[in-house]
Order: C-alpha cells, then structure tokens, then sequence
C-alpha cells in the first residue's frame, strides 16, 4: 500500500490571501459609503471602473506571463488595488482617466516587477501619482460635500459628466477647495485662524464631511486590527508622528498650521494609515521597521501638506518610502534566538 | 511559590486533539507475529548484528552490538527465531530501505535471565553509564541522542538544572501524559538516577497546563524529594522545544550551535527517566515503549505499549484502522511528523505517535501564492528567524545569505508554514537548503581531503625520489670508497707477492 506523503507541517492556520483581501475589502466599506455620501454617485462608477479594468488587466497580464488566470485572480488582491485607487480619485474623474491609472497601477505597479509580492511600490499610489501628474486639473477638483453646494449637481449629471465629461457646469463651477487646500490658502491670506475654522469646510473636528469619512476608516481600520489582518505598528506609528508633528506646529504657530484633529480626519489620513501603508507587500516586514516606516509616512505627509505644493501627500509619502523598505529592513533584523549578535555579515 | 516563568517570541496556540487517544489508560499491544529491528534507530553509528538467520533469541538479547562511540545496542522485543538480516522500509521521510533484523516471535515472550542493579549509588558513574548504554536507552522524545552520552558533560561545566521535558506540546500526541498519569512512581525513581549521574542543584519537570492529571500525579509521586519540582507551563506550541523550554524554565538561552549543556541544562525527556527506572531497577533493557495511536481513521484511539519492532500495520489493525480509511499515516504529531509513504514499517524507540488521519483531518496545502510578505512567519517563528527572507534566499539559492541569516537555528516547528496566508511549503524549503548547504560542505571536506591526499602524494613522490637520489649518492660514495679499499687490497697483495717472491730469490740466493 502507498499512502500520502506530504512534507510537515500537517496543520495549518492560515487564513488564505483570498481572506485577507476579503476582510480588507469588508473593511473599506463604512468609509466608502461616507465618501458616496458625501460626494456622490461618481465614487461608486470610479470603483467599479477601476476594478472592471483591473481584473481585465490582471487577467491579460496572466495570459501573457502564462499563469494560471483563475488562482492569482481569486486572490483579490487586484481588487484592493482598484478600490484603493477609486477611492482616492476624485468623484468628478473622467473615466478614461480612472481606467488608465488602474490600467498602469496593474500593469507598471505590480506585473512589470513579476507579480503579487515583488512589487515594490504600491501600484494604487503609482496610479494615483501617474493621474496627478498627467491630469493635474482634473485630479484636485474635488466636489464640495453635498451640504456645502453651492451648485447642485444630480446623481445622473455627475454620471453622465463621467463619461461624456459635460457636467452641465463647468468643473471649476461645481468643485471647490478641500479643507487641507483651504486652510493653506485661507492663512496665506494671514486670516486669524478661529476665522478659517469657521469657514463651511471645517466640521466638528476635522474637514466638513471628510471626518466621517475618516472615521469610517478608522472603523475598518481597527477591525483589521482586531481581526489580525494588518499589524498596529504602520497605522499608530503614521497617525502618532503626524499627531505630535501637527501638534508641535499648531501650537507654536497656530495661525500657519493646521490643528491636530483637521490633520488626522481630513483628506486621505486614515485609508493612509490603515489600508496603503499596510499593504504588506511594499512595506517593512520586521517589527522595528514598520513603526519606523509608519513614523516616516506620518512626518513626510505633514511635511508635504505643510510646505508641499500638492493637494494632499499621502502618494507621495507612502511612494518615497517604499523605496526605503529594502534599506529600512536590513538595519531592523530582529535579534536571532540565543544570539546577541544581529545578522552576521 | 510559584516560579517565575519566562516567554519566547513567537509560537501558536494550536487545537490539541488530545482527548481523541487520552481518555484511556495504557494498553498492551498484542504480540506481534514478527519483529524488524533496524540497526539504526538514532543518530549516530549503525549497531552491528551478532546474530545469524536461523537463531534462537530471547527477549531483552542483544542482537546487534554498539559500534562507535555515539550507539547502543539493540535488543529483541520478544523470544523467538531470526528469520532475516536484510534492507526493510524504515521510519525516514525519504520512504529509505535500510539493514534490518527480522525475526519470528515463538509466542513464549521469554526473558533473558535479568540483572538489576541492587544499589545503584555504589556503582561509580561510569560504570552506571555504562549500564545505560547497555540497555539500549536514548532519547524517546527526539531525535533519539544516546543518553549515557547526554549524561556525560564530561568537567567542562557542572550541571545546574536538570529539566524533564513532560511539555509534549504538538497536537495529538498523549504517550508522555498517559506515562506521567499512570507510571509516575517509575518516572521519579528514573529522574533520582539521572540525578545521581549528573548532581543538578535543581530537578524540574516541566509539563504543559492543558495537562492537569498528568501534573498532580508526577506533584504526588515527586512530594518527598526536595530537589525536584513539578512546574506547569503555560500551552503553546512549541514550548516542548528544547531551546524554547530551557527559555520559558530559566530565562537563558542557548547560544546559536550549543548545547543545552553548555548553559548548564539537561532536558530528558519522562518516558527516557522510565526506561532508565526499568533498566536499572529491574535490569530490563529498552524493548518497549507507549506509543500513541491516535486520528479520526482509527475506532479504538489510545496509547498502547508497544514492543520496539513492531510493525505499524499491526498496532493500527489493533486500534481499529482501515488502511483504507487512512488519507496519510503520521510517525509523530501533525507539525513535525513524517508521512510514511507505507505501514509496512517498525515501530523504533523514538516512534511517539502514530497518526492516521482520515481525509478531511488534516490540511492539504493548495498551490502556493507568491510571498506577500505579511511577516507573519516572523511573528511566528519561536526562532526569532526572519522565514521570509529564509525562504527567499532558499529559493533563489543564495544559501551563503541563508546561513547568515541563522537558518541552522530553525528547529522545523512549521509555526511560520502554519500561518502563512500564501500557503507556500517553507520548512521543505529550508531542508533542501540545509540538506544542499551540508552537501556542498562534505564535497568542500571531500575536496580538502582529495587535495590533502594529492599534496600528501606528491610529497611522498618527492620523498622517495630524493631517498632515492640519497641511496643512489650513497651507493656510488660506497662503492667509490670500495674502490679505493679494492686498490690498496691489492697494493696489499702486490707488496705481499714481492715479499714472498724476495724471500724466494733470498732463499734462492742463499745456498
Ligand atoms: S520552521 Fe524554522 S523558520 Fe519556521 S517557524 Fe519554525 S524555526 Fe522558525
Ligand atoms: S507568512 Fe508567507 S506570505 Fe507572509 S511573509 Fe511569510 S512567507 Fe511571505
């Protein structure tokens, strides 16, 4: 009689890849309903857009590298790719534009390096970042939250603008400043800042609509944790150093900078701190290295909101150090059991 | 008072399975109607045979003797006839044919006249090490080291802690809990000879919390000796560890490439101090030991004791299993076990468990995705490795940057394989690197051998012919001075034919 043989170990634990994206995807979920809340119809067309033309490139890619279309595929991690992406651009994005950053985010992102795992960057940040530089006009024209309209603009124009790119209303028309936009224009104004506070934009304690925004990623966000699907390390260490750089700001020179608060629950704070900085594969793996990574993203989007020229920093921040990752794991090598020495070299 | 215990990194709470074998007592398993005994059942040397085909042989006779420093002999289980000496399946992950003895049991179960020792602290140690030997005892619980050598640190360092390793953290497996619950006597009167042999200050039996009879009875049966005591360790696996245990009990960890002697430990494992009780008080050699026989594929689950020798199909038909049922038949619990590729196999002295899973008890990985590099293989790894970069390193062959990055002090719990969301088959991984970095270092040894062997070649070659040229200049030195001597021999005989002949003409001459 032959039996099974199999190499140890015979149990596993795991949950699979599939699950992983699974519950991240679950989780982005409070937070993007408060974004079709607030902005409307056209974030949903933008995530479906994104994932339609992610999975057709995901699947191309495949065929071309002859790989098993149906395996990589169910893995999901595409899809988090797409609904990141959708996410993040604005809700008025035309939808060539959403397809081209999904189809580069999948293509020059993840399948040019050799796949799932061996990317370095985080393909929905180079997407982003590829759209903001080619499509500067387009990419920071955000919507008002629906409250703040000056213009009303129905669930069907904002469809139809997506794809026809006639909104009824010129785009500078129907879009206005982001609080983070704002504030930096407001102050250079040298207005006293308890007047910019004041100012529709701002909310109970972060941008007028983006703080529920942000909590709803918070929410996600903490679920994952709970749910042993990301580390804290990236998200306290990120949320931790903006806190205290802000802070520090803020209390020195209140007039120029931007409160603690407004920092954490405006723009792309938390989906940053809980959903891109945490994809594994771009980030420091060691313990050590993800807070120190975590901390660097955190001070590099204070440092761009603050003094930087785009709208917000988070691409950025998360991009520049994805490149750090391999030089930030090499100094963080956890000690080896019964050795006091690190990595022998 | 309760002891201070410490923590190692990583490790998984893992589902124990361990009331499937441990809900009834230990049983005899029937005599089987053959026994095959390998020569090598541990590390170290083949054992010898001393007996031929057609023998008779009684239980507790050696059959093969220790050969080499690093062996024991081995026994027979039973009485009865040698009916082979030839190459049989045997317990390895590779399905390896090796040299075994093979015989007939006469069903008499016979003793050799047995010799205890009556006063075992009378007996120099040496002398008592040697009884261990003798009796055949290694280590049950691992890798089955020869115990008269693990008791023998030599001066270097004295022992401090003597450690009883009752964890037994892998999941299913139940012999040592049974052993403890049942012979606990047995087990401290093994423990106070080791004692004997080493003179530890402290005596510890460690044994996991999920095993509460177990732990009152080794309490009840250690209550008047002082030096030892019983410490309930919390569940986690791979706590039974040796490096991982000495941590959790001391707080001291064992240097990459030491030993747990060389900080002062010694870990036995309960059912080693047993057969030590048995070989020294009853003067029976290790010819049995409690194996569990435990998985859904089996109707009578349980720990039976088990004749060394005894085939696996034998034990599993005695459980209740359908070799028809079975999906994949473990030697050894679920995270280190091997998979026999067949039950036509012996049980050996460091066989713990049997397995037979039925089709849906264990897991069948799936192909493997690509590394996404979660980290959570290192939050798992009781090794504070880096299994990730292990594995890429392992893949792309980069086996100088594996070595460096510590993967000889991977112990192949399977912690980082159990949770990795990829599914990818790390531990085989790192025995192909490990295999292929010991190869190549044999070749390198192979090599400076055959280098050595040419140098010492051409130097011999290069001694003979200057011994030569030295002979050749002596010879020629020795016959130039023969020469010489040669002439003035005949000068010699010249001037004495001149004499004679001037005598001659002088007496010619005279009248
Ligand atoms: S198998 Fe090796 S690398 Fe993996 S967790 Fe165990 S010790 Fe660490
Ligand atoms: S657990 Fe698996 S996927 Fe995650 S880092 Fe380790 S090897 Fe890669």
């Amino acid at each position: 009689m032959r039996l099974r043989t199999l190499s140890s170990p015979h149990l596993h634990l795991n949950h699979s890849v599939g699950e992983v994206m699974q519950k991240l995807i679950i989780a982005l979920i409070p937070g993007a309903c408060a974004l079709v809340w607030f902005f409307g119809v056209g974030i949903i067309i933008n995530c479906v857009i994104a994932i339609m033309v992610a999975m057709l490139t995901e699947a191309v890619c495949l065929l071309l590298r002859q790989r098993s279309i149906t395996t990589s595929l169910s893995d999901g991690s595409v899809l988090v790719t797409a609904m990141l992406l959708g996410l993040a651009l604005p809700p008025t994005s035309p939808w060539w534009m959403t397809a081209i950053g999904t189809a580069f985010a999948v293509l020059f992102g993840k399948h040019l390096y050799g796949g799932l795992g061996s990317n370095p960057f985080n393909p929905a940040m180079l997407g982003y970042v590829l759209l903001l530089i080619s499509f500067p006009r387009e990419m920071t024209a955000w919507l008002p939250p629906r409250e703040l309209a000056s213009v009303s603009l129905t669930q069907f124009d904002m469809a139809k603008g997506i794809f026809t790119g006639d909104f009824g209303f010129a785009l500078d028309a129907i879009t206005s400043a982001t609080p983070l936009d704002s504030y930096r224009i407001q102050s250079s104004l040298e207005l006293p800042e308890t007047e910019i506070y004041q100012r529709s934009e701002f909310g109970r304690f972060g941008g007028y609509g983006w703080e529920w925004v942000n909590f709803g990623f918070l929410f996600g966000g903490l679920w994952l944790i709970h749910q042993r699907i990301i580390g804290w390390q990236i998200p306290f260490s990120l949320l931790g150093t903006l806190a205290i750089c802000s802070l520090i700001a803020n209390v020195v020179e209140p007039k120029l900078y931007l409160d603690v608060l407004t920092h954490l629950f405006s723009g792309a704070t938390m989906i940053a701190a809980f959903f891109i900085a945490t994809d594994p594969v771009t980030a420091s793996t060691t313990v050590k290295g993800r807070l120190i990574y975590g901390a660097s993203i955190g001070l590099l989007i204070f440092i761009i909101r603050t003094w930087g020229g785009y709208p917000d920093a988070v691409a950025f921040a998360v991009l520049l150090l994805n490149m750090a990752v391999p030089m930030i794991d090499h100094y963080t090598q956890p000690r080896v059991f019964g050795s006091s020495r690190e990595i022998d070299e | 008072m309760k002891r201070m215990l410490w923590k190692f990194h990583g490790g998984l709470h893992l589902p124990g399975h361990k009331t499937l074998s441990n809900q009834t007592p230990i049983q005899a398993a029937p005599l089987p109607d053959f026994l095959v005994f390998p020569l090598r059942q541990h590390i170290g040397e083949t054992a010898v045979p001393v007996v031929k085909v057609g023998d008779k042989v009684l239980k507790g006779q050696v059959i093969a003797k220790a050969k080499g420093y690093v062996s024991v002999p081995v026994h027979a289980s039973s009485s009865g006839t040698v009916v082979a000496i030839e190459a049989r399946p045997v317990p390895h992950p590779s399905g390896m044919f090796a040299d075994c003895i093979v015989m007939q049991t006469d069903g008499a179960d016979q003793w050799i006249d047995l010799n205890p020792v009556i006063d075992y602290p009378t007996l120099s140690q040496s002398a008592l090490r040697n009884k261990l030997r003798e009796a055949g005892i290694v280590g049950l619980g691992g890798a089955g080291f020869p115990t008269f050598i693990k008791v023998n640190p030599g001066s270097q360092l004295p022992i401090e802690t003597l450690v009883i390793n009752g964890a037994e953290c892998e999941p299913y497996i139940t012999c040592d809990d049974l052993l403890m619950r049942e012979r606990s006597k047995g087990i401290i009167s093994g423990i106070e000879i080791l004692q004997h042999l080493v003179q530890a200050k402290e005596v510890l039996i460690a044994i996991e919390d999920n095993k509460p009879e177990a732990i009152r009875m080794m309490q009840q049966a250690a209550s008047n000796n002082t030096l030892i005591r019983v410490v309930p360790i919390p569940t986690v696996y791979p706590t039974g560890g040796e490096k991982q245990l000495i941590r959790v009990l001391t707080g001291k960890e064992i240097p990459s490439k030491k030993l747990p002697a060389d900080i002062g430990v010694i870990c036995v494992n309960p059912g080693t101090a047993y057969a030590i009780h048995r070989a020294i008080h009853h003067g029976e050699p290790l010819i049995s030991r409690i194996v569990t026989l435990t998985g859904r594929a089996l109707t009578n689950p349980g720990n039976l004791e088990t004749l060394i020798g005894t085939p696996v199909k034998d034990l599993i038909t005695s459980a209740g299993g359908e070799t028809e049922q079975i999906d994949r038949l473990l030697m050894g619990g679920p995270m280190m076990g091997i998979a026999l590729n067949t039950d036509n196999i012996p049980v050996i002295k460091t066989t713990n468990c049997l397995l037979a899973a039925a089709p849906d008890e264990l897991s069948t990985p799936s192909t493997a995705q690509p590394c996404i590099r979660c980290g959570d293989c290192a939050r798992a790894c009781p090794a504070d490795l880096l299994p990730q970069q292990l594995y890429w390193f392992a893949r792309s062959e980069e086996m100088q940057q594996a070595e460096s990055y510590h993967l000889f002090d991977c112990i192949e719990c399977g912690c980082c394989e159990a949770v990795c969301p990829s599914q990818i088959p790390l531990v085989q991984y790192y025995r192909f690197a490990k295999s292929d970095i010991l190869e190549a270092e044999r070749e390198r040894l192979q090599a400076d051998k055959a280098r050595l062997r040419h140098e010492a070649r051409e130097a011999r070659v290069i001694r003979l012919e200057n011994e030569h040229q030295a002979k050749l200049a002596e010879k020629k030195a020795r016959l130039a001075k023969a020469r010489t001597s040669d002439d003035s021999k005949k000068d010699e005989i010249a001037a004495a034919i001149a004499r004679v002949k001037a005598k001659k003409s002088n007496q010619e001459t005279e009248p």
